[in-house]
C-alpha cells in the first residue's frame, strides 16, 4: 500500500512541476523548429522577415484586441510577405521584457510589442538592441529604431457614441423611452479614458440632454478578465435607464454581452468585430484596426522601408472605425463558417442590422466625413493641454 | 438615493454577488474545521468555472456541466487533501501551488481544447429560475442543510473535534484522516460549485482569470463569519451589498479601491478581535501525527 502512495506522489509532484512549466513556456512556440524553406524563391527584391510578436494580458483568442494583432501578421503571411511568424504570451507584465529580448537576441527582424503594458519593457530592450526593428501598439517609445503604432480610439468611439444617441431616442425594438446610455470599461486608466472621452463627445453631439453612465472593472490588469463583474456593471447601468452599453474592457466586455442578453438592449463591441459574440444583441462594434497596422509594419520591414516613430491611425488612415452597419461582415461570416454560430444567428446579426433606420446610417457616414475632413474635432481627454 | 440602496434589484444583485462568495466559504468551512487550511479555494473555483464550461460545451447540458465542475474540483482538493494529510506538507504551500496549477492549466487547456487563451465559445448556460440561476437557490438551501450538519450531527461533531484536538478525538475513536480527507474533498465540490455558478450560472462563457480573487474574498468571508455557515453567508451577503452599491452610486461616489479593501479590512478587524474576536479551530494547519504530543 505503502509503495503505491509514494507512485501517486512521484506522479503529482510530475504534475506540478510539468504544469508549472506549463503556466511559463507552453505557450512559447521555439522559434528553433521554423527551418526556413527555399523551395521557391521569393520574389527576387523582398527578403522575408523573421517576425516575433510579444502579446499582452488576454493572450491568443482574446477575440478582440491581441486576436487583430495576429490576425495582421496572418494577413502578412497569406500575401506571402513573411513565411510565418512566432508568438509569446508572457504570463504577467514582468515578463514582457525577457519576452521581448529573447526575439531580438535570436535575430528576428522586427519584434512586436502589443499593449502599452510593454512601454518600459519596449524602451529597455530598443536601446540594447539597436539594430533590431521593434513595433509597439497603443504606447510611443521615443527610440531610434521604434515604430510605436497608436490609434485615434477617441475618434472611433465618437462614432460609437453617435450610434448609441441614435438608438436610445429611437423607436428601435430593444430601445427604452428613458435617454441613458452606458459605458463599460476595464481597467481604470488613461487608454480606456479615451474610448470614454469620444463615446461621451459622440453621444452629446447628437443630443446633449443623453445621460452618460460610465462604470469601470477595476484599477488592475486582471480588470479586463472578469466577466461577471461586467455583467453586474452593465446590469446597475441597466437599471438606470441604459438601452445601449458601449465597452472597452477586453475579456470583460462577454459580461456586458452576457446582460444585454438577459435584458433586452443593444450593446456595442470594441477593438475587433464582436458582433457575432451575442447574435441580435450587439449592434456594431468600434473597430481599432490593429492588423492593418501590424500589417503595414510588416509590408514595410519587408520592403526595407521601415521607420521608426509615432504613427497615427486615425478615421482618415481607416485606422479606427465602425462595422459595417448595412451588411455582413467578412468576421461575422467566418464565425459562422467556423461553426461558432449558427445560420440562425447569423440571420439575426443581419435582422438587427436591417432594423436600424436607415437614416443613421447616413448620419454616422456624414459624421465619419466630418471628422476625417476636420469639421468635428474629437479631443482626446487624456492629452495634455 | 435611498430607494436605490434597498430596491430590489440591488438585493438581487447582493445575492448574486454573494453567490459563489459563500458557496466557496463553505467549502472552506468543511475543510478548515477538519484542521486544514484551505487557501486553494481560488484556484478550486477557477478550475469549477473551467470544467463547467467544458462539460456544458461537450454535452450541450449545463447541468452536467455542474456535475464536471464538482467533480474535477472535490479530485484537484484530492491532491491538497494528500499532500497535506498523508505527506503532512506545509498547507499554506500545497494550497498556493494548486493556485498557481490552475491559473496555468487552466489556460493551457483554453488552448488545447479551444484553440484560444482568452475566452471560451458560448456554452449552454442554465436556465433562470424567476429571478436567479438555479445555483443561487441551491447554495442557499446548502447553507442551512452545512448549518445543521457542523453543529446538530454526529458527523459534524466529529469535524469540529477533529479540527479543535485531533488527539482527543483519535483517542476516542474517530478516525482523523478519513474525516480530514473528506472534508477537504468536499471543500473541492463547494468550490466547483462556485466556479459553475461563474461561467454557465451567471455567463456563459470560461475566461482566463475568471474567478478574480473571489475564492480569497470567500476566506474573509469565512474567517469574519467565524467559521460558521450562517456567518459565512452574512459576512458574502455584506461585501455583496457593498459592490452592489458602490457599483450604483452615481455623483456620490465613494472609490471603487476602498469597496474591494472592505473583505480584507474587516478580516483583519475580525482576526484582531475588535468586535468580537475570530477564533479559529486550534488544530487548524497543523498536520496530525498519530502518536504525537
Amino acid at each position: 500500500m505503502k509503495r503505491y502512495f509514494k507512485l501517486i506522489a512521484l506522479i503529482l509532484v510530475f504534475t506540478f512541476v510539468v504544469s508549472l512549466g506549463l503556466m511559463g513556456c507552453a505557450k512559447k512556440e521555439e522559434p528553433k523548429k521554423e527551418e526556413p524553406k527555399k523551395e521557391e524563391p521569393a520574389p527576387a527584391e523582398t527578403k522575408k522577415p523573421k517576425v516575433g510578436i510579444v502579446l499582452s494580458s488576454g493572450g491568443k483568442g482574446d477575440k478582440s484586441f491581441n486576436d487583430a494583432a495576429l490576425r495582421g501578421l496572418d494577413m502578412a503571411k497569406a500575401e506571402g510577405i513573411i513565411d510565418d511568424y512566432h508568438y509569446t504570451e508572457p504570463p504577467d507584465i514582468s515578463k514582457d521584457e525577457e519576452s521581448l529580448r529573447f526575439y531580438a537576441e535570436e535575430g528576428y527582424d522586427l519584434v512586436i510589442g502589443v499593449g502599452f503594458m510593454m512601454e518600459t519593457a519596449m524602451k529597455n530592450v530598443a536601446e540594447e538592441f539597436s539594430k533590431t526593428n521593434f513595433a509597439i501598439i497603443d504606447a510611443v517609445v521615443d527610440k531610434p529604431n521604434v515604430a510605436s503604432l497608436v490609434f485615434k480610439e477617441e475618434e472611433g468611439s465618437f462614432l460609437a457614441g453617435a450610434l448609441a444617441a441614435m438608438i436610445t431616442t429611437s423607436k428601435m425594438p430593444m430601445a427604452n423611452d428613458q435617454k441613458v446610455v452606458g459605458f463599460v470599461g476595464g481597467m481604470d486608466m488613461p487608454l480606456i479614458h479615451k474610448f470614454q472621452g469620444g463615446f461621451e463627445q459622440g453621444v452629446k453631439y447628437i443630443d446633449d440632454s443623453i445621460q452618460v453612465i460610465a462604470k469601470y472593472a477595476g484599477t488592475e490588469p486582471s480588470a479586463f478578465n472578469d466577466p461577471p463583474k461586467g455583467k453586474e456593471l452593465a446590469k446597475a447601468e441597466i437599471e438606470a435607464g441604459a438601452d445601449v452599453i458601449y465597452h472597452a474592457s477586453g475579456g470583460t466586455g462577454a459580461g456586458v454581452f452576457e446582460a444585454a442578453e438577459e435584458n433586452n438592449i443593444y450593446a456595442i463591441g470594441v477593438d475587433s468585430d464582436q458582433n457575432w459574440m451575442k447574435p441580435g444583441f450587439i449592434i456594431a462594434s468600434m473597430l481599432k484596426k490593429v492588423d492593418v497596422a501590424v500589417f503595414e509594419t510588416t509590408k514595410a520591414v519587408a520592403e526595407n522601408r521601415f521607420k521608426a516613430g509615432v504613427q497615427v491611425f486615425d478615421t482618415k488612415a481607416d485606422g479606427v472605425g465602425l462595422t459595417d452597419l448595412e451588411n455582413l461582415t467578412v468576421v461575422e461570416k467566418q464565425a459562422k463558417e467556423a461553426g461558432d454560430i449558427t445560420d440562425e444567428q447569423l440571420n439575426k446579426i443581419k435582422e438587427m442590422k436591417d432594423s436600424m433606420p436607415q437614416e443613421f446610417k447616413e448620419k454616422i457616414k456624414e459624421i465619419r466625413e466630418k471628422i476625417i475632413s476636420g469639421e468635428i474635432k474629437v479631443i482626446d481627454v487624456t492629452a495634455k493641454k | 438615493m435611498f430607494d436605490t440602496l434597498f430596491s430590489l434589484d440591488i438585493l438581487q444583485a447582493t445575492l448574486r454577488m454573494a453567490t459563489p462568495l459563500f458557496l466557496a466559504a463553505l467549502g472552506g468551512l468543511f475543510s478548515e474545521r477538519s484542521g486544514v487550511v484551505n487557501i486553494a479555494l481560488e484556484g478550486l473555483m477557477l478550475l469549477g468555472a473551467f470544467f463547467a464550461a467544458v462539460g456544458s460545451y461537450f454535452t450541450g447540458n449545463p447541468w452536467l456541466g455542474v456535475l464536471t465542475a464538482m467533480i474535477v474540483s472535490a479530485l484537484f482538493a484530492g491532491i491538497h487533501a494528500l499532500v497535506s494529510i498523508r505527506y503532512k506538507a506545509d498547507q499554506v504551500v500545497s494550497g498556493t501551488a494548486l493556485n498557481l496549477l490552475a491559473g496555468g492549466l487552466t489556460v493551457f487547456l483554453l488552448n488545447v481544447i479551444f484553440n484560444t487563451s482568452g475566452t471560451s465559445p458560448n456554452v449552454p448556460k442554465l436556465p433562470t429560475w424567476l429571478w436567479f440561476n438555479p445555483i443561487v437557490y441551491i447554495g442557499l438551501v446548502l447553507v442551512i442543510i452545512v448549518h445543521y450538519i457542523i453543529w446538530y450531527t454526529p458527523f459534524g461533531l466529529r469535524i469540529r473535534s477533529v479540527g479543535e484536538h485531533p488527539m482527543a478525538a483519535d483517542t476516542v475513536g474517530i478516525n482523523v484522516y478519513t474525516l480530514r480527507y473528506i472534508c477537504v474533498i468536499l471543500s473541492g465540490v463547494f468550490a466547483g460549485l462556485a466556479g459553475a455558478d461563474l461561467a454557465i450560472g451567471e455567463l456563459s462563457i470560461f475566461r482566463q482569470g475568471m474567478s478574480g480573487g473571489r475564492g480569497f474574498i470567500a476566506l474573509a468571508a469565512l474567517i469574519f463569519g467565524k467559521w460558521t455557515p450562517l456567518g459565512a453567508l452574512g459576512a458574502s451577503l455584506l461585501f455583496g451589498y457593498a459592490q452592489a452599491a458602490q457599483m450604483r452610486l452615481i455623483g456620490f461616489s465613494i472609490p471603487s479601491e476602498f469597496i474591494e479593501m472592505i473583505p480584507y479590512i474587516v478580516t483583519m478587524v475580525a482576526l484582531a478581535g475588535v468586535v468580537g474576536r475570530s477564533t479559529p479551530p486550534a488544530a487548524v494547519g497543523k498536520p496530525y501525527e498519530k502518536g504525537n504530543r
